[in-house]
């Protein structure tokens, strides 16, 4: 390039990147097929998809995690190779992964200076890299203590790191694979005023989310992939939420439903007082009591991190409570191990789904029936019944749309999202007489989180008592019947859904406790 | 009677029995602490030892009486050479091929006791003996101290490197860039890999710097502690060695004191013998296992322990 102007780093900018023709076979699939796709400096580009699409394959692509079969690569005009990360990063381009990529036993610093050049030669200079942290920190607004570990971060914390790490490498050019599945609103927020910051200075950032409301408001063009090809490029002013729905998913998609009134039974979940402590030993439930009755869905909005986690994890006998009663369908079931809750018809979506929803080297099948695989439909005494598992396993592959080459492949080669509905489509096949949902529509595409809604409802409507976590308020509203609101291990309120606004909940999810308009209803 | 135990010879026996495990345990940490767990370092040891033994014999000139530099130095090179090129081979059946590391291991180390004794018997047809290291002449009045004179000045060149060799470890793994490399890789290698760190080149290159320790470990049993070869010389210390890594929770420093009290207690056992201690012997040869094997129950959940120990990388292309 004539004019390389030159970024606040110092980098060179990337005026440029071109895609052009990039095929990506995988073993059934064709993850990639002809995609065209180019980003330019100071410039937002948006990749939407539905879950499998081929979004993160394109992108590892250009990152050199992948190697494409057929297509070519430019940047600034001029054709590159990149074989490796390392090339990559060579020339400017930037990954912040899907999951995250830390290495927790090691300081905020150590990782950041993963890979770099020392400027002592064989020797590190974490001095040096934590000045630099902290200019980066100042200049873009990603508050960071650079000597503490990195397990002992919060997910916004970690999503920092993972940024500044790319601007320490001077990124031109930063791809960014859905950053803000794991991040609260606020946090969003927040990290789009650093998007748009670097953009200014002239970096080209690629930003791949499922929440079409974000990329409305921070991309300038927007390019939409369905089965690995590429269906069209927009810029962001003349596209709606519905043309952005019809794009990805092929057809019109419901953002809105029919809540049908249902008669409510009795309470079927009594949470009575609970206490408990978190992981770090903190006292994370400080006497939560709710009831959750039959063919009602309760919200449980609030920043994550409150409590949410211990709470659902007590109720399903996960984590010792330190205080109060939990009772199914009036039978006192403290302290009682999951294995007895699933008998009795309770079922738990995790958040953390990767980590506490499924067994990454079985198969999909294998997934499909892990808690269920003693029931007669499934196994003979003790031999497993391969016909039956075939065909349920079938049955919900199709149902919840999960886009795999087959039952046989191990889930570890699915698309992110594809694994996540593969847990819903697990935990509500069982249609479960308690459920409790936790963030479960996170990192999943349109179509299946219209599906995953609509099934919650059916659920409601065939008795189920629901307790539905989320940090989404829209989620939350769209679908509950009353809403708590937890922060800091207590509950602030519970508020009928028909007098309950988003800007009440908000402050509620804040902490800031209105007696007034809070109905407290039992 | 402790008094009659644990007196200075004993001290400094102990120090020298230490000597082959550092060497083997720091070389197997740097392994482990990159994701790779060795179980072959017993047969690389008896390679080592062999071939260290090998050179010394055939590079001292005929008819001397005493240790001979050039010998002595060819028997190290010998020694790394061998362990270099195990290393290697180690390295490409666990990184590059993959294997499945607890019995790839076991693979390579009845390679190593086959090998070393097949090679003994095509090359020697009696029994022999060299003149191996000497100790150290430090001067007189260190030498001479009473208890420390006898503990820490009498020993040979290798004890001294082997000793050197716990910080150096200490500092290679946390104060340089190759040794972040190596943690991260061992913790994890996606993180790793995506930041531009080949995480093939540095497990090849601890590997194949653990084998060459190995190595090392085995000469110092054949060239400065015995002065022979025997086959399966090594006696398993060799897996002792893996279990000290675990022992000292992937740290120079807990490496170090595993191998002194293991050594230390073997030191006593072989005293207590000669001091005709009414413990039967089967006891005494069980401590140092037994000792481990309470440690290891107790080494569960440490900090250091790499999360990708064992765990082959790859894309997943
Ligand atoms: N390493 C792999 N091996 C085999 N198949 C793969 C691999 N990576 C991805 N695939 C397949 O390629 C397709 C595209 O996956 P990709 O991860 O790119 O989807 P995505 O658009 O990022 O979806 P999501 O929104 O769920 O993250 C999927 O069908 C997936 O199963
Ligand atoms: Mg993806």
């Amino acid at each position: 390039m004539p004019n390389a102007k030159l970024l606040p780093t110092g980098q060179a900018r990337i005026e440029h990147m071109e895609m052009r023709g990039i095929v990506k076979r995988f073993p059934g699939v064709l993850a990639a097929d002809h995609i065209n796709f180019d980003v330019r400096a100071g410039e937002v580009h948006a990749l939407l998809g539905e879950n499998g699409a081929g979004k993160s394959t394109l992108m590892k692509i250009l990152y050199g995690l992948y190697q494409q079969n057929e297509g070519d690569i430019f940047l600034n005009g001029e054709r590159v190779f990149i074989k490796s990360p390392a090339d990559a990063i060579a020339l400017g381009i930037g990954m912040i992964h899907q999951h995250f990529m830390l290495v927790p036993s090691l300081t905020v610093a150590e990782n950041v200076a993963l890979g770099l050049k020392s400027s002592r030669g064989l020797l590190l200079d974490l001095d040096v890299v934590t000045n630099r942290i902290n200019d980066l920190a100042k200049t873009y607004g990603l508050h960071i203590d650079p000597s503490a570990p990195v397990w002992q971060l919060a997910v916004g914390e970690r999503q920092r790191v993972e940024i500044i790490k790319a601007l320490y490498r001077g990124a031109a050019l930063l791809i960014l694979d859905e950053p803000t599945a794991v991040l609260t609103p606020q946090e969003v927020d927040d990290l789009f005023v650093t998007f748009n910051q670097m953009v200014d200075d002239g970096h080209a950032l690629i930003f791949i989310s499922h929440k079409l409301h974000e990329v409305l408001a921070i991309s300038h063009r927007i390019s939409v992939l369905r089965d690995g090809k590429h269906v069209g490029t927009v810029p962001t002013r003349e596209a709606t939420k519905q043309s952005l729905a019809r794009m990805m998913v092929g057809r019109e998609v419901l953002l809105q439903y029919d809540r049908p009134p249902v008669e409510v039974g009795p309470p079927r979940l009594q949470v009575t007082d609970a206490r408990a402590a978190s992981d770090q030993g903190t006292e994370a439930l400080r006497g939560v009591s709710l009831d959750v009755r039959a063919g009602e869905i309760l919200g449980l909005a609030g920043v994550s991190g409150n409590g949410q986690r211990e709470l659902a994890e007590v109720i399903f006998g996960l984590r010792p409570m330190t205080g109060g009663t939990i009772n199914i369908e009036g039978r006192d079931v403290t302290g009682q191990p999951a294995s007895i809750l699933n008998t009795m018809g309770m079922s738990y979506i995790p958040e953390e789904r990767m980590v506490d929803g499924v067994i990454k080297d079985f198969t999909v099948a294998e997934n499909l029936i892990l808690q269920d695989h003693g029931l007669p439909v499934y196994s003979r005494n003790i031999f497993l019944r391969p016909g039956a598992i075939a065909q349920r396993c079938a049955e919900l592959i199709q149902n919840f749309n999960i886009r795999t080459p087959s039952q046989e492949t191990p889930i570890k080669s699915l698309s992110g999202g594809n694994i996540q509905k593969l847990v819903l489509a697990r935990e509500l096949a069982r249609a479960p007489r308690v459920l409790i949902a936790a963030q479960p529509t996170r990192g999943v595409d349109i179509g299946a989180t219209e599906y995953i809604h609509q099934r919650l409802l059916d659920q409601r409507a065939k008795g189920t008592a629901t307790l539905l976590i989320s940090e989404d308020l829209d989620e939350i509203m769209a679908l509950s019947d009353r809403i708590a609101v937890i922060y800091e291990g207590e509950i602030m309120g519970v508020v009928d859904r028909a007098n309950a606004s988003i800007e009440q909940l908000g402050l509620l999810m804040a902490g800031v406790r209105q007696e007034t308009t809070a109905e407290q209803s039992a | 009677m402790i008094e009659d135990l644990l007196t200075a010879s004993v001290v400094a026996s102990g120090i020298r029995i230490a000597t082959p495990y550092l060497f083997a345990s720091l070389g197997e940490t740097f392994g482990q602490r990159s994701g790779v767990l060795n179980l072959g370092v017993d047969g690389v040891m008896l390679m080592g030892a062999f071939c260290s033994f090998w050179a010394v014999s055939e590079f001292t000139p005929q008819g001397s009486q005493t240790w001979d530099a050039t010998a002595l130095a060819m028997g190290v090179l010998v020694a790394i050479l061998v362990g270099l090129l195990m290393g290697l081979a180690t390295a490409f059946i666990n990184v590059t091929l993959k294997a499945e590391q607890g019995i790839s291991g076991i693979g390579i180390y009845l390679f190593g006791l086959g090998m070393s004794d097949l090679l003994f018997q095509k090359t020697f047809d009696q029994v022999a003996i060299i003149n191996g290291f000497p100790k150290v002449g430090f001067p007189n009045f260190l030498t001479d101290l009473p208890v420390l004179g006898e503990v820490l000045f009498q020993h040979t060149l290798l004890v001294y490197m082997a000793f050197a060799l716990v910080p150096v470890t200490w500092f290679v793994l946390n104060k340089t860039t190759l040794g972040l490399n190596i943690r991260a890789v061992g913790q994890n290698p996606e993180a790793a890999d995506a930041m531009g760190i080949s995480v093939t080149r540095v497990r090849y290159f601890t590997v194949t710097l653990g084998g060459v320790l190995a190595a090392l470990a085995g000469a110092t049993l054949s060239i400065a502690q015995h002065n022979v070869f025997q086959q399966n010389m090594t006696a398993g210390q060799g897996f002792i060695a893996v279990a000290l890594v675990y022992f000292g929770a992937w740290r120079a420093r807990g490496v170090l004191f595993g191998a002194l009290l293991f050594s230390l207690v073997t030191a006593l056992q072989l005293k207590a013998g000669t001091v005709g201690i009414d413990i039967p012997d089967e006891y005494l040869s069980m401590t140092p296992y037994v000792l481990t094997i309470i440690a290891l129950v107790f080494a569960s959940q440490r900090i250091d322990q790499p999360a990708a120990l064992t765990k082959p990388f790859d894309r997943g292309e």
